[in-house]
């Protein structure tokens, strides 16, 4: 905590008169704007997912489970091929949670780590560094799916 | 004794020392905002052919120290000393464009504002009689700065409207005790201030009191009417810092009605979609030893007031919930009436 026990500013003003002026000249994000680019980013993947999944059901003969896996495994390939290229940060700029939240999300907090660490070398660089983003989703993703797990295993 | 020091904060040069010289380089971003005509060098692409934007900001910092030297005429081992900053963790940017230089070094931090303070303490190492010449300097790379303070750069995300844009630039002047050129008249020197800002994308509000205070100060402790300098120029509030700054002033009786802008205001244009404009110790190194210098030199400045705002957060105390500490400093650049 700073110490208020200090020559004061010189300026007048107290902290709750700047938070106020804050507030006023602060901009607002443009909820609307945002929720609508995000229905549409996260809404086109989901259908390109779907087109792919009907695809291999039609075209390759795969079941349904294994058509869905595939077509996850796709959508992975392509988040990372774009990531590669440098657009998908683009993308998501755009969509926001609707570019985060589906599997090529997934996939660029993955491969943009391996990307920007690789200077460091393979161990300490893109080892050490590749679930810095990736690591906070799987270890409370993993943690959530125990806790329902054993919560299920109880009610059972 | 203590002569030379004016009211609380402030110092003023008995013997003003000269800018001999300036010289900066920015990255392609910068090349293509409003003030491209003002830099020496815009390079083609963030990497210049390094393998590392690391290496590629302390060349770049290299290159504005040899500039500058250069463009004042003098020999490299006539130069007293270095002093340069940047905002990478142990400011290797400096360190490595120093090493490369062989000349005798200070390391400053002062994050944004490193600029204005690199030169504040340059004029007192030469009007204290310490140094006949000083290369004062500071860079900043967009990526470099990214990695370290915020996401890898090609991880997707939603940057806030009043996030500020690193800017990619490193800019160096030459002081002398000697010479023609732009005067170093006075300089204030901040305290660190804090007023709670915990949002580390919202450095403009986070730093706009302490540039506040530093102007306040710097207009109290040498008694100049508010309409003193041609320019008030603040490096770097960004957009909503700066009309966070001119509110609490205008609150604190101060009302500067002469030009009052902000290095990261002038050095991108709105199209370019920085959201708040730029930051980092290279925007104020770039808008200063370009634009600004320019306009005094070709006399359409005659004084102009360079505050330097840095934030001084780390991602760490960030994370462990600690507000933002920020600081200003203010240097006074004046153009004698002989020249």
């Amino acid at each position: 905590m700073p110490n208020d026990n200090i020559r004061p500013p010189t300026i007048n003003l107290t902290k709750e008169d700047y938070n106020n002026i804050k507030q006023v000249i602060s901009p607002k994000p443009k909820v609307i704007k945002n929720l609508i680019f995000a229905f549409l980013v996260g809404g086109f993947i989901c259908s390109l997912g779907q087109m792919i999944i009907n695809f291999y059901m039609i075209y390759l003969d795969l079941p349904k489970m294994k058509a869905q896996t595939a077509g996850t495994a796709t959508l992975i390939f392509i988040g990372a091929l774009l990531t590669g290229l440098g657009v998908y940060d683009e993308i998501v700029k755009i969509g926001g949670a609707g570019g985060i939240v589906p599997v090529t999300g997934f996939a660029n907090s993955m491969v943009s780590p391996a990307l920007e660490f690789k200077r460091e070398g393979n161990v300490f660089g893109v080892g050490g560094k590749l679930f810095t983003i990736a690591g906070p989703i799987l270890l409370y993703g993993i943690f959530s799916s125990i806790v329902v797990g054993i919560i299920y295993l109880i009610s059972s | 004794m203590n002569n030379k020091k004016a009211g609380n904060q402030t110092v003023v040069f008995q013997s003003p020392p000269v800018i001999l010289s300036k010289y900066n380089i920015v990255g392609p971003k910068e090349g293509q905002g409003p003030l491209k005509d003002s830099f020496d060098v815009i390079l083609k692409d963030t990497y210049d052919g390094e393998k590392s934007w690391e290496k590629t900001e302390a060349k770049m910092l290299e290159t504005a120290m040899r500039g500058a030297v250069s463009k004042a005429n003098v020999p490299l081992d006539a130069v007293d000393y270095i002093l340069a900053g940047d905002l990478l963790n142990q400011i290797i940017s400096s360190n490595f464009a120093a090493r490369q230089i062989g000349l005798p070094f200070i390391g400053l931090y002062g994050a944004c504002s490193t600029m204005a303070l690199s030169t504040a303490l340059g004029a007192m190492l030469v009007d204290g009689g310490y140094a006949s010449k000083v290369l004062c300097s500071a860079s900043s790379h967009h990526d470099t700065a990214e990695r370290q303070y915020r996401l890898p750069t090609e991880q997707g995300n939603q940057r806030a409207m009043y996030a500020q844009w690193t800017v990619t630039g490193a800019g160096s002047i030459m002081l002398s005790d000697t010479g023609v050129g732009p005067k170093v008249t006075s300089a204030t020197i901040g305290r660190v201030i804090d007023f709670g800002e915990t949002d580390a994308n919202n450095m403009g509000a986070a730093m706009a009191p302490a540039v506040a205070d530093t102007i306040l100060n710097h207009f109290r402790d040498l008694n100049r009417p508010p309409d003193y300098y041609d320019l008030v120029a603040t490096g770097d509030l960004g957009m909503i810092g700066l009309q966070l700054a001119i509110e609490i002033l205008k609150r604190s009786n101060l009302n500067i009605t002469n030009d009052f802008t902000d290095c990261g205001v002038m050095i991108y244009s709105p199209s370019q979609d920085t959201h708040a404009g730029g930051s980092g110790c290279g925007c104020s190194a770039a808008v200063l030893t370009g634009n600004i210098l320019d306009r005094m030199l070709s006399g359409n400045l005659k004084r102009v007031l360079l505050v330097g705002s840095g934030c001084l957060h780390s991602p760490a105390s960030s994370l462990q919930g600690e507000s933002m500490p920020a600081i200003g400093h203010a240097v006074s650049i004046e153009v004698s009436k002989a020249v």
